[in-house]
């Protein structure tokens, strides 16, 4: 047995008995959770070279799954997300009022998402890549579903038109090279014009999961109406596998194919995300809205970095913020939805306006949305000032000033419309309304403690920096050169 | 295959196409497009492509064509015409010349690519070890086994998002009614129904048994089991179950839980998915069998939709 395997199988397991039990398959998540945060530390723990083929079928035909570090951040911090959003989800129900349907498929569609996210983060073959895209976009849409049908069907639509792209451009890419694995590829790939549009339409399909602007459409509206573990688990994994294929593409399959040009778009595009996510962010006056569009301005960083990483021969720090980044945003950005969830249930609204009171009505899940404020914004200490850190290094290293200045005013950007929100529950109660009465204090529970758990993790992260780094540079493509340096610096 | 035959049969693939494309009645459209996918997957046979050609006749044409159908008659329920409205002229012209372009280019891109695959040369010497003729299912069952294990979760999971769209009050409960509401088609369909369940049944077992070795397979014998049970369905031969139903559940995890147990089980002969030598066949033809079993009933019941509210059995027999 491997962790290798179990981080799939465990999940479909308890998908099929969640079927099995039915209403009861709900409580899987006690038995769940723990076993999928230790098995996801077993994997973290393997020896670097941790991999293996499927069924003992050699490439080019066969499948291999491996452990580097990114696979090993993203599991981990999946198996933390999904863990405490299923206990949060089991104290309060995500399903709408008298929808029977959902509080029941609510937990095999969790457990498929964590399964296709798994199995995506550790396979290096694209056509695998596509099925586990598949498991997770299918788990997302049916999850956000669960709040608005029309926004989910926008989702939908718009999901496949991605999904068709890339198995497409998967399609070329065998036609062409007759392997899709990606370190197989990365041997052989040449800049011919089959493999450039192959590269262009997985590029563009994965972009449009990834919600990279201005393919974010789609996002603001799902993640807005979903109930709030669902937006957790949309917001921190569903466009976090297409971001990990994309680095999986650009650095390792194609990376000799890829130019400075072509990264610079990205980068270029991550940079008018950060900017327009975070302008949008500031004209919201409901909550969850506000909150989905910091998803679109965190993930414009996470393209933003791929120029810099791209940049120079020692990209060790360029790399690491990136993989922080996408690591803390998960964290951060689960709590921040489960607790805004809290929140406006608590004051019976949806705007921002309503907070008033809520600092001393529920003080831990101000708490954790205020920690989780700290990490998205980046401040000292936590994840998310580590990856912008280095991030901001790489850039002012690289005299890409324009990537730095974007870095730093998205910071202060996300500091005006996040403190908006945060300030709002500090506000006095306006009035003494009939509503007074529901704002009692709902302080205890699993429900308020998963928020401040993943919270807290996203900000002790900023402490755990340089053992983080390391693991992120487990097996990354730059560590491992196939050319060995001519002549190396004494 | 004649070159005139295949001229005839690209005209005929391109003309169905655009009818379907640009009638405004959405039933013709839908009628066309079921021509035209049972003439892609002639296409298909003339490439020497059996495995494809079934899919595509079967789940592109047939399985697609009905939901077309039944989506119609939702839409027309609802108060709508179901005709397309017309859209811009210049809006028409610019998809055309986006899609025109992206032709050329794509064209331009596998033209410039050698037809011969080599990755054939790689499956065919790997074969014996299998004991298995059909290269397909050499491929979809063993060299990516992990792929088409994926795959049937998806399947399931295709299913558990749809039922999670049951409107409130609905859970758990049956599909709507799926039987025509004219008594004398009703009976049509019931003694055709009778009839065809059983041919579907045994036709779907040699299906599976013949992919071993012929064109076939679970994916297709699973379609054929769902067309069977759709059509005893709209005869009212049989109820389509509730959603809750135990034995139901089982029939739908079956397939994905024994590919997932097997595969699991290959850790003790060196690792995930890997068959011990000599059993390959067998532990293959175990998987395949159950995995018709519930993609076929999984099939059907996407085709079904979600529970509704009031929904009735019309025979209280109900079927597991």
């Amino acid at each position: 047995m491997s962790p290798l395997d179990l981080l799939m199988a465990a999940p479909l397991g308890f998908m099929a008995a969640a079927l099995m039990l039915g209403p009861s398959g709900r409580w899987l998540i006690l038995l769940a959770a723990p076993l999928m945060a230790g098995l996801a530390l077993w994997l973290a723990l393997l020896p670097p070279d941790a991999a293996y083929l499927v069924g003992q079928w050699d490439l080019p035909l066969g499948i291999l799954l491996r452990a580097d570090g990114v696979a090993r951040l993203m599991i981990l911090a999946t198996a933390l997300v999904i863990g405490a959003v299923g206990l949060h989800a089991l104290a309060e129900p995500p399903e709408k009022p008298g929808h029977a349907a959902q509080a029941e498929t609510f937990w095999p569609l969790v457990y498929l998402m964590w399964a296709g996210a798994n199995a995506g983060f550790l396979t290096t073959d694209l056509f695998n890549l596509y099925v586990t895209l598949e498991m997770v976009s299918l788990a997302a849409v049916a999850l956000a579903a669960m709040g608005s049908l029309a926004a989910a069907l926008r989702y939908f639509m718009i999901a496949l038109l991605g999904s068709l792209a890339y198995l497409l451009g998967v399609a070329l890419t065998v036609a062409r090279y007759d392997t899709v694995d990606v370190i197989l590829l990365a041997q052989v790939a040449e800049a011919d014009l089959a493999t450039l549009l192959a590269l262009g339409l997985m590029t563009a399909g994965l972009l449009i999961k990834a919600a990279l602007f201005p393919m974010h459409g789609w996002l603001p509206p799902a993640h807005a109406a979903a109930p709030a573990p669902a937006s957790a688990l949309l917001s921190a994994i569903a466009v976090k596998l297409g971001f990990v294929i994309l680095v999986r593409l650009w650095f390792e399959a194609f990376a000799a194919v890829t130019g400075p040009a072509a990264l610079h778009v990205l980068g270029g595009l991550g940079a008018a995300a950060v900017i327009y996510g975070s302008i949008q962010a500031m004209r919201q006056d409901r909550l969850k809205p506000l909150v989905a569009y910091s998803t679109v301005a965190q993930v414009g960083y996470l393209f933003l970095a791929f120029p810099l990483v791209a940049g120079t021969v020692e990209p060790s720090g360029a790399w690491a913020g990136m993989t922080l980044h996408g690591v803390a945003h998960m964290l951060a950005k689960a709590a921040m939805f489960l607790a805004a969830g809290l929140m406006l249930k608590a004051v019976a609204g949806d705007r921002i306006a309503d907070l008033g009171g809520l600092a001393q009505a529920m003080p831990l899940t101000v708490t954790a949305f205020g920690l989780a404020v700290v990490s998205l914004m980046g401040l000292p200490p936590s994840g998310g000032f580590t990856a912008k850190f280095l991030l901001l290094s790489a850039a002012i290293e690289q005299g890409a000033f324009l990537y730095a200045g974007v870095l730093v005013i998205g910071g202060l950007l996300a500091a005006v419309y996040l403190f908006r929100a945060l300030s709002a529950c500090f506000a006095p109660l306006a009035g003494a309304g009939p509503d007074t009465a529901s704002r009692g204090p709902v302080t205890g529970g699993v429900q308020a403690v998963a928020p401040l758990a993943l919270a807290g993790l996203a900000i002790v992260m900023g402490f755990a920096g340089t053992a983080l780094v390391d693991v992120s540079a487990i097996e990354a493509p730059w560590a491992t050169p196939t050319v060995i340096q001519p002549e190396a610096a004494p | 295959m004649t070159f005139a035959f295949d001229l005839i049969l690209c005209l005929m693939i391109l003309g169905t196409a655009a009818i379907a494309l640009f009638v405004r009645d959405a039933l013709a459209a839908i009628a066309f497009f079921i021509a035209f996918g049972n003439l892609m997957g002639l296409a298909w046979l003339g490439l020497d492509a059996v495995n494809v050609a079934l899919a595509e006749i079967a789940i592109g044409a047939g399985v697609t064509g009905v939901l077309l159908i039944l989506a119609r008659a939702r839409l027309l329920a609802l108060g709508d015409a179901a005709t397309s409205t017309g859209s811009p002229l210049l809006l028409r012209l610019g998809a055309l010349a986006a899609c025109a372009g992206f032709v050329v280019l794509l064209a331009a891109a596998v033209l410039s690519i050698p037809p011969e695959s080599g990755l054939d040369r790689v499956v065919a010497p790997l074969m014996p070890g299998l004991g298995i003729e059909n290269r397909v299912t050499g491929v979809l069952l063993a060299f990516r086994a992990y792929d088409t294990l994926l795959e049937s979760f998806v399947l399931l999971g295709a299913l558990v998002a749809v039922w999670s769209l049951a409107p409130a009050g609905a859970w758990p409960g049956r599909p709507a009614d799926p039987g025509m509401a004219d008594a004398p088609m009703r009976r049509v369909a019931g003694t055709f129904g009778q009839l065809l369940l059983p041919v579907a049944l045994v036709m779907a077992a040699y299906l599976v048994w013949a992919g071993s070795d012929l064109p076939g397979g679970a994916f297709q014998a699973g379609t054929v089991l769902a067309g069977g049970l759709l059509v005893a369905g709209m005869g009212g031969t049989i109820g389509l179950p509730s959603s809750d139903q135990p034995l139901l559940r089982a029939a739908l995890v079956l397939g994905p839980v024994v590919f997932l147990a097997i595969g699991l089980a290959g850790v003790a002969a060196g690792g995930l998915l890997v068959y011990p030598a000599g059993l390959a066949k067998a532990l293959i033809v175990t998987i395949e069998y159950t995995l018709f079993l519930s993609i076929g009933v999984t099939l059907a019941l996407l085709v079904a939709g979600p529970p509704m509210p009031g929904a009735s059995d019309p025979d209280p027999e109900g079927k597991g």
